[in-house]
């Protein structure tokens, strides 16, 4: 058994060690706002906050997590209203919307440290994210807006 | 692909007014927590609700749930499709709830596409938009003559506002859902027809700047549920380990060690592969890659390798000698450049590309004795059952399909391994639910990808640089051979996918177009623009060819081929202002192209950079201008020429699948490289309808003319150096500077 706060609750699973995160969140937890992608941590699809820290969750295991705190797509605000949602709706960012969670959560943490970045900082502190719809351009317009909003 | 549409809605009883409504389908519930959304039918909350037709229920509180016949995987159809019935049906936007269609191809099938539910093609809108919009139509006239006999007035004294009957003459009024609730209705029902549709001016939704897509909320919440995140009572998970060249089967299975994986539960042969099913998720990754397996060495996919091939392809191509299955014939194009003054004869090629989907390939299936039921995010319910029956030797009507979500679909959910999967794995556990969820590399290795393809043009010029002939040759194999036989038979061995886009608008007076199948085996597939994404690039690339033996502007060039095409004018001289054309930059090179595949008419130019010493193309900014004809969202196609531009530089750039000894070499997102935010161009969009005009496709559209644009770009900048071969890596775009 492991235990970690994941969302502000206390959580314990029984899983192996090595499992991946990504697997106990999604399939032991049954919260599916994080998601799959590549398991290699290549796309940003799974990424979730460590004690604040964006990370992805597919190369992070269980046992990494153990007395930390883990927050996911779900945990971000309570109601959807964190700048970044709000943003992203009024930008209407997502199409197919499989990676903008990911998106979501790792913009997040780029506003928590610089929250005015410059169109090269949202750039290089997204690059690691693939979206396949190519939804880039409103990301940044979304991104822009919350900072502007926040 | 062609299906009349008779411009009437569908002939209505008053039984099937009357019919209950039960187990109609699954209520995708967006925005609401993944639990709701599944297996919630719509039969309890439409219990003694309204239901003029198939399409469209009303409910006590007014509340007017509309069917998305079409499957959502980004482009915006579950919203699109449902406005077109609320906009004629003149309902309020906000109180209309949107249900995914069941399985069901006889009452929700594509009028447009071969009357089945197969999301694809740009054809949603296309095929469905006249009979939709004559649904919503009817409905209103229901209504009107329901609330007549509740007001006691003629019907013609009646008109409509947003979701209530009013009655100017005594100033009452009724509210649909009071209409749904004591309405006695008339016998029979009146019917629709094209005079009862709204004129253009009276839309209030179509073209609407406000109107926001309904998945949007759930997406930027966790909520919103897509195939992979099905969660259902006492469900397994499913894994399988398939050969590593296709058509190849396991020999001999050392299964000692997998089954040995805590929480394995069952290890199943299949014909191409090997299936595990587990307990946990994690559980079968690891008895997967555990499990020791001899496969047969006998398919003839061993002899694919994909870069000896293109250059067989090539000489194909140029052997004119060799005769190909006519695709379009207008003229004797062969005759008219033999006597041309001046001949441009030119090959342009492209490699295979994957699909790689953002979520991976997977599916959730139930065997309940000859009834199967399924969970998938599938472009294509209608095959999904055929399939999933075969598996089970059942009937395809005893197949439910609950379509989910789409994490992207660009063609490879159109397919049903993914389907066959997770069926074929429930069978062996009858009564529990079975997810299959693919890895990343078995997504990629074992894709459908786009053909292979070379093509070889021929164009004569008169003494005055006018085209006299146009020759086109496409050389590749068959999608249609493979996934609709009778199809590619009935066209005499021509598969108008695969050649899609090569026919143009351009006035040429002989135009001739020859498809060479060429038969050696590896499944390929409907990518994002299928045939058009490469028919245009060797089209776009040789006008511009043109124009420079010419030394004419190739927009100007472009202008005189098109003069009696009002819309494709537009488009292109909107680009032109847009991008100010004429305006020269200092190190950085404009390139246009156009397209009128899919009913639209799309003009882009790329403005690029080049790293002479690396070959590196840096595309900084597309401008695209859209003609969609109607345009009934136009945010939302702005977001879809996003998409096709994006696309389109990375697959014109980057995207590059090679199979050797029918290998797949790349395998995920660090050997097969996508586009990311570094390397995305800026883009602006103009949408610019054409009022009067069809309603055109537009989730494909944006992509075809991105690659040609950015190679005329390349040529502009380097005083004519052509790219010729998809994908522009810098090796060869080294080549070419060095050629």
């Amino acid at each position: 058994m492991t235990a970690f706060t994941i969302n502000g609750h206390a959580v314990d699973v029984a899983a192996e060690a090595d499992t991946p995160l990504l697997w106990v969140i999604r399939e032991h937890l049954k919260l599916t706002g994080t998601k799959f992608g590549c398991g290699i941590a290549q796309c940003g699809a799974c990424t979730v906050h460590i004690d604040g820290e964006p990370t992805r969750s597919c190369q992070t295991f269980l046992e990494d997590v153990a007395g930390r705190e883990v927050t996911t797509i779900e945990g971000l605000s309570p109601d959807a209203s964190h700048p970044l949602q709000k943003a992203w709706i009024v930008e209407q960012v997502p199409q197919c919307g499989y990676c903008q969670s990911g998106q979501i959560m790792q913009a997040a943490a780029l506003l928590e440290h610089t929250p005015a970045p410059t169109r090269e900082q949202i750039i290089a502190h997204m690059d690691g994210n693939i979206c396949r719809c190519g939804t880039y351009v409103r990301i940044i317009s979304a991104i822009q807006r919350a900072a502007q909003e926040g | 692909m062609t299906h009349i549409l008779q411009p009437q809605s569908r002939a209505l009883s008053r039984r099937s007014f009357l019919v209950t409504v039960g187990g109609l389908g699954i209520a995708v519930a967006f925005g609401r927590s993944p639990g709701l959304a599944y297996g919630a039918d719509m039969a309890p909350s439409a219990q003694g609700d309204f239901r003029p037709n198939a399409w469209v229920t009303i409910a006590a509180d007014g509340t007017v749930s509309i069917i998305a016949p079409a499957v959502e995987m980004g482009q915006g159809i579950t919203t699109t499709l449902p406005l077109l019935v609320a906009e004629e049906l003149d309902a309020d936007w906000n109180r209309v709830r949107v249900v995914q269609a069941p399985s069901d191809a006889e009452t929700y099938g594509n009028p447009g596409f071969y009357g089945i539910q197969l999301t694809g093609g740009s054809e949603s809108t296309r095929g469905y938009n006249a009979l939709l919009r004559l649904t919503g139509a009817q409905t209103r006239l229901v209504l009107l003559a329901g609330a007549a006999g509740m007001l006691n007035v003629p019907v013609k004294e009646l008109e409509t506002e947003p979701h209530k009957v009013v009655h100017p003459p005594s100033g009452r009024s009724l509210d649909y859902g009071e209409i749904a609730v004591r309405a006695v209705l008339p016998d029979p029902m009146p019917q629709a027809t094209e005079a009862d549709l709204k004129p253009s001016d009276r839309w209030r939704y179509i073209g609407s700047r406000t109107i926001r897509r309904i998945d949007v909320p759930s997406k930027v919440n966790g909520t919103a549920v897509f195939g992979i995140d099905v969660q259902l009572p006492n469900m397994l998970f499913g894994a399988v380990l398939r050969a590593p060249v296709q058509d190849e089967r396991p020999e001999i299975i050392d299964d000692a060690e997998a089954r040995n994986v805590p929480g394995i539960t069952h290890i199943v042969p299949l014909p191409y592969g090997v299936g595990i099913i587990g307990e946990t998720v994690e559980a079968t990754k690891r008895a997967k890659d555990l499990l020791k397996v001899t496969w047969s060495t006998t398919s003839r996919v061993r002899n694919y390798t994909s870069q000896r091939l293109l250059d067989e392809y090539r000489a194909v191509g140029r052997d004119l000698g060799q005769q190909g299955v006519p695709a379009h014939t207008n003229g004797d194009a062969e005759a008219a450049i033999a006597g041309a003054a001046r001949v441009i004869e030119v090959d342009y090629m492209s490699d295979h590309v994957a699909h790689a989907t953002m979520e991976p390939m997977n599916a959730t299936a139930l065997v309940t004795g000859d009834r199967v039921e399924i969970w998938a995010p599938t472009q294509g319910p209608t095959g999904t059952q055929g399939f999933a029956a075969e598996v089970v030797r059942t009937a395809p009507d005893k197949v439910k399909v609950n379509t989910t979500l789409l994490g992207g679909g660009f063609g490879r959910k159109a397919e049903a391994d993914f389907i066959v999967d997770a069926v074929s794995l429930a069978k062996a556990v009858e009564g529990r639910p079975v997810k299959v969820i693919w890895s990343r590399e078995d997504d990629v290795r074992h894709d459908t990808f786009r053909p292979l393809e070379a093509q070889h043009v021929k164009v004569g010029l008169d003494a005055e640089g006018n085209i006299v002939g146009w020759r086109h040759r496409i050389v590749a194999d068959s999608i249609f051979a493979r996934t609709l036989p009778p199809v590619f038979a009935e066209a005499g061995g021509h598969d108008d996918v695969v050649t899609e886009g090569a026919k143009f608008n351009y006035a040429v007076p002989a135009h001739q177009i020859e498809y060479l199948r060429q038969d050696k085996g590896l499944a390929i597939g409907f990518w994002f623009a299928v045939g058009v994404g490469y028919t245009r690039f060797a089209i776009e690339c040789v006008i511009d060819e043109i124009a420079a033996a010419r030394g004419i502007d190739p927009a100007a060039l472009r202008l005189e081929l098109l003069k009696d095409q009002p819309r494709a004018r537009k488009v292109i001289e909107t680009v032109a202002r847009m991008a100010e054309w004429d305006r020269a930059r200092d190190g950085r090179g404009l390139g246009l192209a156009y397209s009128d595949a899919f009913g639209s008419h799309c003009a882009q130019v790329a403005e690029v950079s080049l790293n002479r010493d690396t070959g590196e193309i840096r595309v900084h900014k597309v401008w695209c201008a859209i003609d969609p004809g109607v345009a009934i969202q136009p945010l939302h196609i702005e977001a879809m020429m996003m998409t096709g531009i994006t696309n389109g530089t990375g697959h014109a750039l980057f995207e590059q699948i090679n199979v050797v000894n029918g290998e797949v070499q790349e395998s995920n997102f660090d050997t097969y490289r996508v586009i990311r935010m570094s390397e995305a161009p800026e883009i602006e969009v103009a949408v610019v309808p054409t009022p009067g005009s069809p309603f055109g496709g537009i989730g494909q559209a944006g992509l075809p003319p991105t690659g040609p644009a950015i190679a005329n770009a390349v040529a502009h900048l380097t005083g004519g150096v052509r790219l010729r071969h998809y994908p522009f890596t810098p090796d060869r775009v080294k080549a070419a500077l060095e050629a």
